[in-house]
C-alpha cells in the first residue's frame, strides 16, 4: 500500500503555511548551528588533524596519566554521587509516601529541602562545605580543633553533588511511589509477609527501573558537574575540570577536544539507557494510578528512625545553606568571627554591581528566548505532524545530556574562527550573542520537557477547533496553546532565568573581559581563598533567584491556568 | 443564513494508517465515493472503528487522503490546510476553548475573519439565541452543563456561516434524556439556518431521527447509502439489516417468482413473499423480517414454539424458535388480542411486502 499520496498532500499543506514552515526552519537550524554542530565539530577536530583522519590525537590523549586519572574519578565520582543520592532520596521519598509523619513541620522541611537546589547557584554547597569542615572551618576548627582539616578531594565532591542531587531522586522517586497501587503490597502483608520482606519483594522490584533511572540521572549531573570539583575537588580533577585546564592552562585545544568528545560519549550513553530502556520500563511496570490512599506506617520502631534520619539531613542541608549568607557577614571566617557588611561592600565597590547587571542582562536576554522556544517545540512535537519532527525533539532533548563543558569547548571550537574556519559566524565569538546563546542551549531541554508533558494534558481537539475556525498555525500557537500552557510558560521563563544566572560550567570558558559574570567573580575570589567575599556574591545571587522563584509562584497563583478547567 | 450552501464529493476516497501494535499498513476508510447535496444532512453509521471520524477529518482538512479526491461545492479542497476550508467541526469533545467565556468562543472565527467588532456583536448575538443560549454571553465555559457546551459549540461552527457543517458525535457525551432532546433540536437548527450537514455517530436511531441520507460504514467502506426509510426496508446484507434496527434472519431457498413476488422455502414450508426478483430460482436466501412485522397466528405456514412471552406494556414481547432459529417478536398493543404463552404452540405471519430478501452472499 501506498502512503505516498497523503506524504505529498502534507507537505503541500505545509508549504501554504508559511509561519509554521518558516519556524520549523528556523528550529531546525538553530539545532544544527547551536548543539548538533558544536559537538560534531569536537568529534571532527579529534580526529582530522592538518587535513588527515588520524587517531593520534586521542591516542596520546588516552594515554595521559592526566586524563586517565580524571576519566576514572569522574566515573568514581559519578558512582559514589549516583548511589548516594539514589538512596536518600528513596529514603525521603518512602517517608514522604508510606510514613505518617508525626510533625507538620517535616514536611515543610522536606519542601524546603527540595527547593534550595533549585534557587541556589551550584557552587554553593562546595563554599559552605569549606566554611564548614575546611582548615578554617566552623566545626573542625573551632568545634573540633584540627587544624589541618582536608575537605578538598573526593570526599568533599561527593557530599557537595549528593547534596545537590538528592532531591532530584527525591521527587522523581515520590512520583513512582505514589502510583504503586496499595493494594499489591497489602496482598503481600496479608499472606503473612513482613514490612521489611514487603519492601524487598514487592516495592523493590517494581522500583528498580525507576531507581535506576534516578541513579543515571545524577551520574550524568555528577559527570557534567564542573563548579563543585573546581571549588571542592583540590587534587582531585574531574574530566570537566581537566577539560577546562586543558584549555586555560595548557592551552591544547585539540587535546580538550577529545577528552570533552569522551566525556561527552560517557554522558550520552548514559542518557540513551535512560531514556530509551529504563524510562519505558518505568512506565510499563508502573501504569496507572493508584487506586486509593495508602494506609501509612505509623509503627514507632519504622517511622522514628526514618524520620529522625530525614529530619537531620534536611536540617544539615538548611545548615549548610546558612553558611552562605553567615560567611558573607563574618570578618573573616575562622578567625574573627564579628559581624560586617564589608565583603558587601568590597563586591560593590570592585566590579560587583556590573557583573551583577551583566549576568541579570543575559539571563534576562536568553530566558525568554528559551521560553518561547521551548513551547514552540513542546507545540510542534506534540500536536504537529511533519517531517523533522523525530529530530527536533531528539535534539532539544538530547541537550540535557551534554555537559556545560563540553559545549563550550564546542562553542570554542565551532566558532573561534567561523563556522569550519570558514570565518562564517565568527562575529558571534566573543560576544554576548554566544554567552546567550549557551544560556538557550543549556536551558532549553528542561523548558521544553515542561511544556511537552504540559500540552499532553491539553486535548488536541482544542487548537482543531482554532484551526478548523480559520485560525493559522501562529494565530492559533498565540490564542489558544501559549494561554492554555502559560503555567509551563512561566516558569520555564523563571527557571531559564535561574539556570542562566547561576550557569558557569560553559560560561567560564566564553566569557570574555567585557563580561562579568556573576558566577565567574565567585569562582575566582573562592579560588583565590577570598570566601568572605565568594559568600557575599553567593548571597546576592541566590536572593535574586529567590525572588524570581517567588515571583513566578505568584504569577502562577493569581493568573494561573490551574483554575481553568484542563480537559482530558 | 449560510452564505451558499454547498455540496460535497468524495471520489474514491481512501486513507491507510499503520496499525500502532502489528505496524502493519491497513486501510482505515477504503475506496469512499459518495455525493452529498447542498443542504441536505447526511449521517455517517457505523461501528466504532469503522473509519467515520477519519472520514469526517479528511473533509475538514486534518488528515490527507491516500487515495481518491475531496471536493467541496465543486471546487478541489485536498491541498487547502483546516483553516483554509470552508468546513466548520462540532468536536465530539466540544473543544471550547477554556481561557474565552461564551461569548469569545463562539465571536473566534469571525474575529479571524476580521468582521468588524459591531458587526460580531450582532452576530453572535443572533446565533446564540438560535441556539438557546441568550444572556449568557459572559459566562466561563466551565460553568455549563454539558448541553450548553454543545450549544456553544454548535453555535461558533455556526456563526462563521461555513459551507458545510461537520459533527462528530455531538451527543455522546451527553445522557440518554438529553441526547434525544438535542438531536431534535440540532436537525431544527440545520433546517433553520439551511446549512449542509455530515453527522457522524454510532447510534442508529440517532441517524434514524435526523438525517435526510444514511451512509452505513463497516471496516473503512461504505456498505450502504440511502434515506433512512431505504435502508430500513431494503438492507443489501445482513450486517446493514441489523445494524439499523432490530432483524430476525431465516435461511431458506427461492422455490420460485413471478416478477417480484416469489416463494421461499423455510424449513420445509413454503410461504409467500415479496421483493425476490434479484434471486435466481431455487437459490439460497435470507429472509428479513423486522419483530414489529410479525405476528403470531393459531394457524399458517411456519410453525414456531414460544418461549418467552413477556408484558411491556406498549407491545408483547416474543421470542420464538423456528426450527433452531430464535425470532423475535414485538407485538404492538397487545390489549384485547390473545397472547400466547412459553411451551405454546403457534404460527408466524406477515404480509409479503413487509418481507425482504437477501440472497445468500457466501
Ligand atoms: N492516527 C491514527 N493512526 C493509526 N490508526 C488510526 C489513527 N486514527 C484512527 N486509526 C484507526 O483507524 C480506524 C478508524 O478509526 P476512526 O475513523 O476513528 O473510527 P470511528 O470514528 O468510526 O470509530 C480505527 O481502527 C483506528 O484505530
Ligand atoms: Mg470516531
Amino acid at each position: 500500500m501506498k502512503r505516498r499520496q497523503s506524504a505529498a498532500l502534507d507537505r503541500k499543506k505545509l508549504l501554504k503555511d508559511p509561519v509554521l514552515l518558516i519556524t520549523i526552519i528556523i528550529l531546525i537550524v538553530a539545532l544544527l548551528l547551536f548543539v548538533l554542530y558544536p559537538l560534531l565539530i569536537l568529534l571532527v577536530d579529534s580526529i582530522w588533524q592538518e587535513g588527515h583522519f588520524t587517531l593520534g590525537i586521542f591516542e596520546s590523549v588516552l594515554h595521559l596519566g592526566r586524563f586517565q586519572t580524571a576519566f576514572w574519578n569522574t566515573v568514581r565520582a559519578g558512582v559514589i554521587t549516583g548511589l548516594l543520592s539514589t538512596l536518600l532520596g528513596l529514603l525521603f521519598a518512602y517517608v514522604d509516601v508510606y510514613v505518617r509523619l508525626r510533625f507538620r513541620i517535616l514536611e515543610r522541611l522536606f519542601n524546603v529541602v527540595s527547593m534550595l537546589p533549585v534557587v541556589s547557584p551550584p557552587f554553593v554547597l562546595s563554599l559552605s562545605m569549606i566554611c564548614l569542615f575546611g582548615r578554617s572551618g566552623l566545626v573542625t576548627r573551632q568545634i573540633l580543633g584540627i587544624y589541618d582539616a582536608n575537605v578538598y578531594g573526593l570526599v568533599g565532591i561527593v557530599v557537595t553533588q549528593t547534596l545537590t542531587f538528592f532531591p532530584v531522586c527525591y521527587l522523581m522517586l515520590r512520583g513512582l511511589l505514589k502510583n504503586i497501587d496499595p493494594s499489591l503490597e497489602e496482598a503481600a502483608r496479608d499472606m503473612g509477609a513482613s514490612r521489611w520482606k514487603v519492601f524487598w519483594t514487592v516495592t523493590t522490584p517494581l522500583l528498580l527501573p525507576g531507581l535506576g533511572n534516578a541513579f543515571l540521572v545524577t551520574f550524568i549531573e555528577s559527570a557534567a558537574d564542573f563548579a563543585n570539583p573546581m571549588l571542592i575537588g583540590g587534587d582531585y580533577d574531574t574530566l570537566a575540570t581537566t577539560i577546562y585546564l586543558q584549555i586555560t592552562g595548557a592551552y591544547d585545544k585539540q587535546g580538550a577536544s577529545a577528552m570533552a568528545v569522551v566525556l561527552l560519549s560517557l554522558t550520552i550513553l548514559m542518557f540513551i539507557i535512560q531514556k530509551y530502556y529504563l524510562e519505558s520500563k518505568t512506565a510499563a511496570t508502573l501504569t496507572g494510578k493508584a487506586s486509593r490512599e495508602r494506609m501509612r506506617i505509623t509503627d514507632k520502631s519504622v517511622t522514628f528512625p526514618m524520620t529522625m534520619l530525614c529530619g537531620l539531613v534536611s536540617i544539615f542541608v538548611i545548615l549548610m545553606y546558612a553558611m552562605v549568607p553567615m560567611g558573607a557577614l563574618f570578618k573573616l571566617w575562622g578567625r574573627n568571627y564579628a559581624l560586617t557588611l564589608d565583603h558587601f561592600k568590597y563586591i560593590f565597590t570592585y566590579g560587583g554591581l556590573a557583573a551583577f547587571k551583566d549576568s541579570a542582562l543575559l539571563s534576562v536576554i536568553a530566558a525568554p528566548i528559551t521560553a518561547i522556544l521551548s513551547m514552540i517545540i513542546a507545540y510542534l512535537v506534540v500536536k504537529r505532524k511533519f517531517k523533522g519532527r523525530g529530530f527536533i525533539e531528539f535534539v532539544s532533548i538530547l541537550a540535557m545530556a551534554v555537559p556545560g563543558t563540553v559545549l563550550g569547548v564546542g562553542f570554542i571550537r565551532g566558532y573561534s574562527n567561523g563556522m569550519f574556519r570558514t570565518g562564517f559566524l565568527q562575529g558571534i565569538y566573543g560576544t554576548s550573542a554566544i554567552l546567550i546563546i549557551a544560556f538557550v542551549v543549556r536551558s532549553l531541554p528542561t523548558g521544553t520537557r515542561s511544556g511537552i508533558s504540559a500540552l499532553r494534558q491539553i486535548d488536541k481537539s482544542i487548537e482543531e477547533s482554532a484551526y478548523d475556525m480559520g485560525a493559522g498555525s501562529g494565530k492559533v500557537f498565540m490564542t489558544v496553546t501559549l494561554p492554555l500552557i502559560k503555567d509551563s510558560f512561566f516558569s520555564g521563563l523563571v527557571t531559564a532565568f535561574v539556570r542562566s544566572i547561576t550557569a558557569i560550567s560553559a560560561v567560564i570558558l566564553l566569557v570574555t573581559p567585557r563580561w562579568n559574570m556573576v558566577t565567574v567573580q565567585i569562582n575566582s575570589l573562592a579560588e583565590k581563598g577570598n570566601y568572605g567575599e565568594a559568600c557575599a556574591y553567593a548571597t546576592v545571587l541566590i536572593i535574586i533567584v529567590y525572588a524570581a522563584v517567588m515571583l513566578m509562584n505568584l504569577f502562577i497563583k493569581y493568573f494561573g491556568t490551574s483554575r481553568v478547567r484542563r480537559q482530558k | 443564513m449560510a452564505k451558499e450552501k454547498k455540496g460535497i464529493r468524495l471520489e474514491h476516497v481512501s486513507k491507510i494508517y499503520k496499525d500502532p501494535k502489528t505496524k502493519k499498513d491497513f486501510y482505515a476508510v477504503k475506496d469512499v465515493s459518495v455525493e452529498i447535496e447542498p443542504g441536505s444532512f447526511v449521517t455517517l453509521l457505523g461501528p466504532s472503528g469503522c473509519g467515520k471520524t477519519t472520514t469526517l477529518r479528511m473533509i475538514a482538512g486534518f488528515e490527507s487522503p491516500d487515495e481518491g479526491s475531496i471536493f467541496l461545492g465543486g471546487e478541489r479542497i485536498d491541498e487547502l490546510t483546516p483553516n483554509k476550508r470552508d468546513t466548520a467541526m462540532v468536536f465530539q469533545s466540544y473543544a471550547l476553548l477554556p481561557h474565552y467565556n461564551i461569548f469569545d468562543n463562539v465571536a473566534y472565527g469571525l474575529k479571524i475573519r476580521k468582521v468588524p467588532k459591531e458587526e460580531i456583536r450582532k452576530k453572535v448575538i443572533d446565533i446564540l439565541e438560535l441556539v438557546g443560549l441568550s444572556g449568557m454571553e459572559t459566562r466561563m465555559t466551565n460553568q455549563l452543563s454539558g448541553g450548553q457546551q454543545q450549544r456553544v459549540a454548535l453555535a461558533r461552527a455556526l456563526v462563521i456561516e461555513p459551507g458545510v457543517l461537520l459533527f462528530d458525535e455531538p451527543l455522546s457525551n451527553l445522557d440518554a434524556k438529553l441526547r434525544v432532546s438535542m438531536r431534535t433540536e440540532i436537525r431544527r437548527i440545520q433546517q433553520e439556518a439551511g446549512i449542509t450537514a455530515i453527522y457522524v455517530t454510532h447510534d442508529q436511531s440517532e441517524a434514524m431521527s435526523i438525517s435526510d441520507q444514511i451512509i452505513i460504514m463497516k471496516s473503512g467502506v461504505i456498505s450502504q447509502m440511502g434515506t433512512p426509510q431505504d435502508i430500513y426496508y431494503h438492507p443489501v446484507n445482513e450486517f446493514v439489516a441489523d445494524f439499523i434496527g432490530d432483524a430476525n434472519f431465516l435461511k431458506g431457498k427461492v422455490v420460485s417468482h413471478a416478477g417480484e413476488t416469489g416463494t421461499m422455502e423455510i424449513n420445509g414450508n413454503h410461504v409467500e413473499v415479496s421483493g425476490c426478483g434479484h434471486v435466481s430460482e431455487g437459490s439460497e436466501a435470507t429472509l428479513v423480517l423486522r419483530p414489529e412485522s410479525i405476528h403470531l397466528e393459531d394457524a399458517g405456514n411456519i410453525p414456531c414454539d414460544v418461549v418467552l412471552s413477556c408484558f411491556m406494556g406498549a407491545y408483547q414481547n416474543y421470542h420464538v424458535m423456528v426450527g433452531d432459529t430464535k425470532v423475535a417478536i414485538t407485538d404492538y398493543n397487545p390489549r384485547g388480542k390473545k397472547i400466547y404463552q412459553v411451551g405454546d404452540k403457534a404460527f408466524i405471519s406477515f404480509k409479503p411486502e413487509t418481507a425482504h430478501v437477501l440472497q445468500a452472499s457466501e
